[in-house]
Parts: structure tokens; C-alpha cells; sequence
């Protein structure tokens, strides 16, 4: 199935037309956490696509063996193998960045990206294919933070990878929680925009399609998780 | 027994597990559109972050004992999603109500960051036992604060009428933002509590 075209395609579709951040909604709090220097936010994202590539390679070479029972459980085990390896590389050549990432390089582990992608992809292709869907919704996540962190930082630091760059006083407002939540929306107001004006479609949280839970949650054929939460209130007051 | 108040109210209120550490946005965003969905997803979270962090409190302790404090991500994590499928089945088996309030966010939170990041954090910060169960227990309150409270914003957003390019998850977005800024005032409160 890989021909050279369809290889591109896969690679661009997660930098543009499926970006995970701004299309997807997919790991929302490393972007909203790492954002407030973008020294941190492409160490974050270097971080999570070299995992990103390296589990979806593993992954699918393994994917005839893994039982299709447990194969979530084994995706975490690949998943976490590497983020640990990523996490030792880092604190021993980049410690400052180790610091600034501080507990959300471990809980690369619990991003939905990776495991999403090692779901719904690297779990049914071939090893090239998975390859270069990882490296390109890796780089897309990249993407979506640099453009996050390049906002927040330049606005509450006045600065650009530590360079001064604004004369007006910062408005530290930007680094701080709430400025993320700002920025992240407005961003993905725009990205809707444009998304718009190339016939796409707007930014949904994926629901259950998202969840990488979803093949072994039986929540699914009722509806989703809120659907069948409502529907097992009603149950409960019928019962009453 | 200050330090205990001191450790619960900093996890609720100034270092709010989603306000101010996004972690556990992705329920945040998704699972707060109606009240009672908000309170079942939290009791949950509360339940599994405090029983988390009893059983992988400990078992760092055995790693770093014998030298394999790295093997702390792959421990814990494994660690959290059996013991959430264990819950699972105990809850569906034995106590049939509780699993029908509770049951159906258990497979949520298995890859919700906030249970994994309250545990870790308890290490990082070298918390005793005790205070890394209070921490938890914070951590799992103050998840369910910014959760009720949230709903109630999203429930007044749904009636107002939004520009056609906000509309859906971007305002989702500036409301909780909002909803963090108001946090930020408790800055300073806790210290200042039990200076």
C-alpha cells in the first residue's frame, strides 16, 4: 500500500489537514503547559515526536504479534519504554530543559496523541507508513506549540527564545494559566477560520472517535460518554 | 497538623490541578457540559487518584531501594490502569450502585494525566505518605471544583449568542480562561493563611 504519493500524504495530513493540536484536539495540557517559552515548547515537541516515531515504528512491526485483547496495555508499555529513554537522554544532556518541563515529560506517556495515533494507525500499517505518520503528526504538534509559545512569549516576556524583542512592558498575563486558555482558543478560532475558508471543518473534540479508550469501551455503542451517562440517569429514575 | 490544611487548600485552590497545571483538560473540556456528568467524573477522579497514590507511594519506595528509580513512568502508569480495571470489575461484582454512578468514567481516567501527574508530583515534591495522600485528596477536590464550576459556566454559554467563529470549543476555551483568572486572586492566600 505505500506508494510514494500516498507516503506524502500521510506526512503532510498531520502537519496541516489533521493537525493534532488544532484539528484533532488532541493533547490539549502539554500544549497549554509547555507554551510559556518556546524554548520549552520545541523541547516539548521534539520530545513527543521522537517518541511519536519511534512507538508507531515498534508498534506496527509488532502489531501480528500483539493478542488484539491487550494490545492497549502493550501500547503503553512501548510508549512508556521510550518516553523513559527520552526522559534519561534529556536530564542527562539538557538538564535546564528537564527543568522546565519538570512532570510533563513523564506524562508524555499519557498524551493522546501518541497512543491515539499507535491505535489508530501504527496498529493496522505497515512500518514506513506508521513511520512517516508519526514524524508527521509529531512535527505538526510541534507546529501548534512553536505558534502557541511564540504568542505567549512574545506578548507576556516580550522576548523570542529569550531575546529581548519588544520595547512595551510585557503582559505577564500571557505566561500565566489563564493566557493559555486565551491563546489556545483564539488560535483555534483562527485555525476554524482558515479551515473554513478551505472547506474543512470546524474543530471538534473527537468524542469517542478521539479517545483512545474507545475500541475497548463499550460506552461507544450507546452513544459516547455523555449520551450514555444521561441515558443511565434515566435508568436510575425509571427504576426509582 | 497546619501543614495539612496548608498542603489541601494550595491543591485546591492556588495550584488547581486544571487551572493551573493543565493537567486533566482533556475531561475538563469534554465531560463538563451537564452537572451531574461533571460530579460523576470527579467522584471518580477522587477515588482513583487517592487510591493511585496509596499503592505507587510505596512501590517507589521498593524501586529506589533497588536501584530502579527510572523504571518510575513505566511502574506507574501500568500500576494506575490495572488497578482502575481491578475497581472496575470489584465495583461491578460487589457494590452494583456505586458502579452505576461511578463505572462509566473508570475507563476515562486511566490515561487522564492528572492521575498520573498527582502521583508523580507526590515523589518530586517529597511528600511523606500522609501529605501525599492529602495532596491527592487536593488535588482530586480541586478537580472537582474547577469541574462544577465550570459546568455552570458552560451551562449559561449555551444560551448566549456567540460570533460565528468562536462558536464550539474556542469560547469553550476563553471561558475557562476566565474560569483560571479567577483562581489566580487566591495567589498568595495560603501563605499568608498560616504565616
Amino acid at each position: 500500500m505505500a506508494n510514494k504519493k500516498s507516503l506524502r500524504e500521510e506526512f503532510t495530513k498531520g502537519i496541516v489537514k489533521e493537525n493534532p493540536v488544532l484539528r484533532l484536539v488532541l493533547g490539549t495540557c502539554p500544549t497549554l503547559a509547555t507554551t510559556t517559552s518556546m524554548e520549552s515548547a520545541i523541547g516539548m515537541g521534539v520530545s513527543a515526536a521522537i517518541v511519536l516515531v519511534c512507538s508507531n515504528i515498534v508498534i506496527s512491526a509488532l502489531r501480528k504479534v500483539i493478542p488484539q485483547k491487550v494490545r492497549i496495555p502493550c501500547y503503553i508499555v512501548v510508549i512508556a519504554s521510550f518516553v523513559t529513554i527520552v526522559q534519561l537522554l534529556v536530564k542527562a544532556f539538557v538538564p535546564t530543559l528537564d527543568q522546565q518541563l519538570g512532570v510533563y515529560l513523564p506524562l508524555i506517556v499519557v498524551n493522546c496523541i501518541i497512543l491515539g495515533r499507535a491505535e489508530a494507525f501504527a496498529g493496522k500499517n505497515g512500518v514506513l507508513a506508521s513511520a512517516v505518520d508519526g514524524l508527521g503528526m509529531g512535527i505538526g504538534f510541534t507546529c501548534a506549540l512553536i505558534v502557541m509559545s511564540a504568542i505567549r512569549e512574545l506578548l507576556g516576556a516580550g522576548s523570542l527564545l529569550g531575546h529581548e524583542l519588544l520595547p512595551i512592558p510585557p503582559m505577564t498575563i500571557f505566561i500565566l494559566a489563564p493566557g493559555g486558555f486565551f491563546v489556545f482558543g483564539i488560535v483555534m478560532a483562527l485555525a476554524n477560520k482558515l479551515a473554513e475558508a478551505g472547506g474543512g471543518k470546524k474543530a471538534e473534540l473527537g468524542g469517542c472517535k478521539a479517545c483512545p479508550m474507545a475500541s475497548s469501551c463499550e460506552k461507544l455503542a450507546n452513544g459516547g460518554c455523555e449520551k450514555s451517562a444521561e441515558s443511565d440517569e434515566k435508568d436510575k429514575e425509571a427504576v426509582k | 497538623m497546619k501543614i495539612f490544611f496548608s498542603i489541601l487548600l494550595t491543591a485546591i485552590l492556588t495550584n488547581n490541578y486544571i487551572l493551573s497545571k493543565f493537567l486533566g483538560i482533556c475531561p475538563f473540556l469534554g465531560v463538563s457540559k451537564k452537572l451531574n456528568t461533571a460530579v460523576g467524573m470527579s467522584a471518580a477522579v477522587i477515588f482513583v487518584m487517592l487510591l493511585s497514590s496509596a499503592v505507587t507511594y510505596p512501590l517507589n519506595t521498593f524501586l529506589d531501594k533497588h536501584g530502579l528509580g527510572y523504571l518510575q513512568t513505566i511502574v506507574f502508569i501500568l500500576v494506575i490502569a490495572a488497578l482502575v480495571q481491578l475497581v472496575e470489575i470489584v465495583l461491578k461484582k460487589y457494590i452494583p450502585a456505586l458502579y452505576a454512578s461511578l463505572g462509566i468514567y473508570l475507563p476515562l481516567i486511566t490515561t487522564n494525566c492528572a492521575v498520573l501527574g498527582v502521583t508523580i508530583l507526590n515523589i518530586d515534591n517529597g511528600y511523606s505518605f500522609s501529605h501525599a495522600m492529602i495532596n491527592s485528596l487536593g488535588a482530586g477536590l480541586g478537580f472537582m471544583v474547577a469541574m462544577v464550576m465550570f459546568a455552570g459556566v458552560r451551562s449559561r454559554l449555551e444560551s448566549c449568542q456567540v460570533p460565528k467563529f468562536l462558536q464550539g470549543l474556542p469560547i469553550t476555551l476563553v471561558a475557562a480562561s476566565l474560569t483560571s483568572l479567577s483562581f489566580l486572586g487566591f495567589t498568595g492566600l495560603v501563605e499568608n493563611m498560616f504565616a
